[in-house]
């Protein structure tokens, strides 16, 4: 049932992302079940699936907003997630994998950025400043420098104009629209995007998955997206995954996956979502 | 011995009493600062400290918090005068223990508010690998300051009002500057009391309308 994926070539360039054989639980709840995929630098991933499958986990593991659940023989059993060919839920030790700790996580994790689906912007924070904030006290640039580049993302977001507002003065759209240029704003190779638009008001929905599209086009970004936009993830996306109980059920390129999905789950979940 | 109303021995204690009212602005100040200072040290660590730390910590405050301030006074005075260091001044162990004790309830309310920061907050520093310093000094401790203030100020203004305690171990407060008055004069005790009180409603009503004020701007921003 499980799609496999082609050995790769060991010359061409390596996945920028790769999950193998990770387990998450929480408690006794089993979120990811020994689930491995890869994903190619530069390519967009959509995430789909019923809510409890396991979409939202494997972009918060991305972000190290959790840990996996640690295997007792990483090297033998994996349960490891790796990061631009290197450990990054884990690294080395005397040779062997032992679960990352917060100074390895800390050097790694700053080529991931994220967009939440409840914006998560700082309030008490002028909208400049929460793009420039992270600029200047983890990207070491300075507050010129992190202003000017804060300023050309907000005019990409369309929002230049409400640089000195504080976000509770924005509508949710907007805010969402500045946490997209605050992640932008560290140059990240990886964008997680997690249900950004799940919390708008349905006539804010297009504005934000317009910047997101001009994203997609402008920049080489790999991005992962779980979203509930099935217009947007055809638009978008190279490939899409369809996850059931913290397994992949099927995946491939959008056109096959809405036009002829294989599997009688996925056929189910598309039903009901586009009937929405 | 006189014992009703005098509005001559208001006069003659009045000086006596206002010298104890400086003594407890005084107290106030040196003790608010620990109270305040302490708290939010004591909040972060609790929070943020290493494991070791946290569960120590978080019990000698809960003994501060269940344990009465006049005890507490009547102890450390003693073992102080005893075993440490005799000539310490009233004033400075009483201001000590006073601002602990009181940390130990500021504490409480700079947790509650560093606890009311939605998780997302966190969550959003760390996809930005800010660091810890930057986390909590330009992310949490300002937020929480909006939430915190008003509580802590209102515990700040509880303490003013508990100063006549360190009167048992001799810091001249109102309260002992109007017993001595009356030890010499054998009379003064209920002006001085009076006097004392009414001192106390001056300075803490002003304060305590200010508070609800900034309580309900920080609300309603």
């Amino acid at each position: 049932m499980r799609q496999n994926e082609a050995p790769r070539e060991p010359s061409g360039p390596g996945p920028i992302i790769e999950f193998d054989r990770v387990d998450k639980s929480f408690g006794d709840l089993m979120v990811l079940d020994e689930l491995s995929f890869r994903v190619d630098p530069g390519e967009r991933v959509t995430l789909i699936g019923p809510s409890g499958s396991g979409k939202t986990t494997i972009l918060r593991l991305l972000m190290t907003l959790e840990k996996v659940t640690p295997k007792a023989d990483p090297e033998r059993d994996g349960g490891v997630v790796w990061l631009e060919g290197k450990p990054y839920s884990h690294m080395e030790k005397k040779g062997v994998l032992v679960p990352a700790n917060e100074k390895w996580l800390r050097r790694r994790r700053s080529r991931v950025g994220m967009v939440f689906q409840q914006f998560n912007l700082f309030p008490n924070m002028r909208v400049l400043r929460n793009v420039t904030e992270a600029q200047v006290h983890v990207a070491g640039r300075s507050k010129e420098e992190a202003e000017a580049k804060a300023r050309e993302l907000l005019e990409l977001v369309g929002l230049a104009e409400k640089t000195d507002e504080y976000p509770s003065r924005l509508s949710g759209g907007q805010q969402q629209r500045v946490a997209i240029a605050r992640a932008l704003a560290m140059d990240p190779d990886i964008l997680l995007l997690d249900e950004v638009t799940s919390a708008l008001d349905p006539e804010l929905v297009a504005d934000v998955l317009a910047v997101l599209r001009d994203v997609a086009e402008s920049t080489s970004i790999t991005m992962l997206c779980v979203t509930h936009e099935m217009g947007f993830a055809r638009d978008v996306s190279d490939r899409v995954m369809m996850f059931d109980s913290g397994r992949i059920v099927e995946q491939g390129p959008p056109d096959a996956m809405f036009s002829e999905p294989q599997e009688a789950r996925t056929q189910d979940f598309l039903r009901a979502v586009l009937a929405e | 011995m006189q014992t009703g109303w005098s509005n001559e021995t208001l006069r003659e204690i009045f000086p006596a009493i206002w010298d104890g009212f400086v003594v407890v602005l005084q107290v106030t100040l040196v003790a608010g600062i620990i109270a305040v200072v302490l708290g939010l040290l004591v909040a972060i660590g609790e929070r943020n400290g290493p494991v070791w730390l946290r569960r120590p910590l978080g019990a000698v405050f809960q003994f501060i918090r269940n344990t009465p301030l006049l005890v507490q006074v009547l102890i450390v005075w003693t073992a102080t005068s005893l075993y440490i260091n005799p000539d310490w001044s009233a004033f400075a162990v009483g201001s000590a223990v006073l601002g602990v004790h009181y940390a130990s309830y500021t504490s409480e309310s700079y947790r509650a508010g560093i606890d009311a920061i939605p998780k997302g907050q966190w969550e959003a520093a760390t996809a930005l690998n800010l660091p810890t310093g930057r986390v909590w000094g330009a992310v949490v401790l300002p937020q929480m300051f909006r939430r915190s203030a008003a509580a802590v100020g209102n515990w700040v203004i509880a303490m003013f009002k508990e100063v006549p305690t360190l009167f048992i171990i001799g810091v001249m407060e109102m309260i002992a500057e109007a017993r001595a008055f009356q030890g010499q004069h054998y009379t003064g005790a209920v002006e001085g009391y009076t006097l004392a009180g009414l001192l106390f409603l001056a300075a803490s009503y002003p304060v305590a309308v200010a508070m609800r004020r900034l309580e309900n701007r920080l609300a309603s921003e």
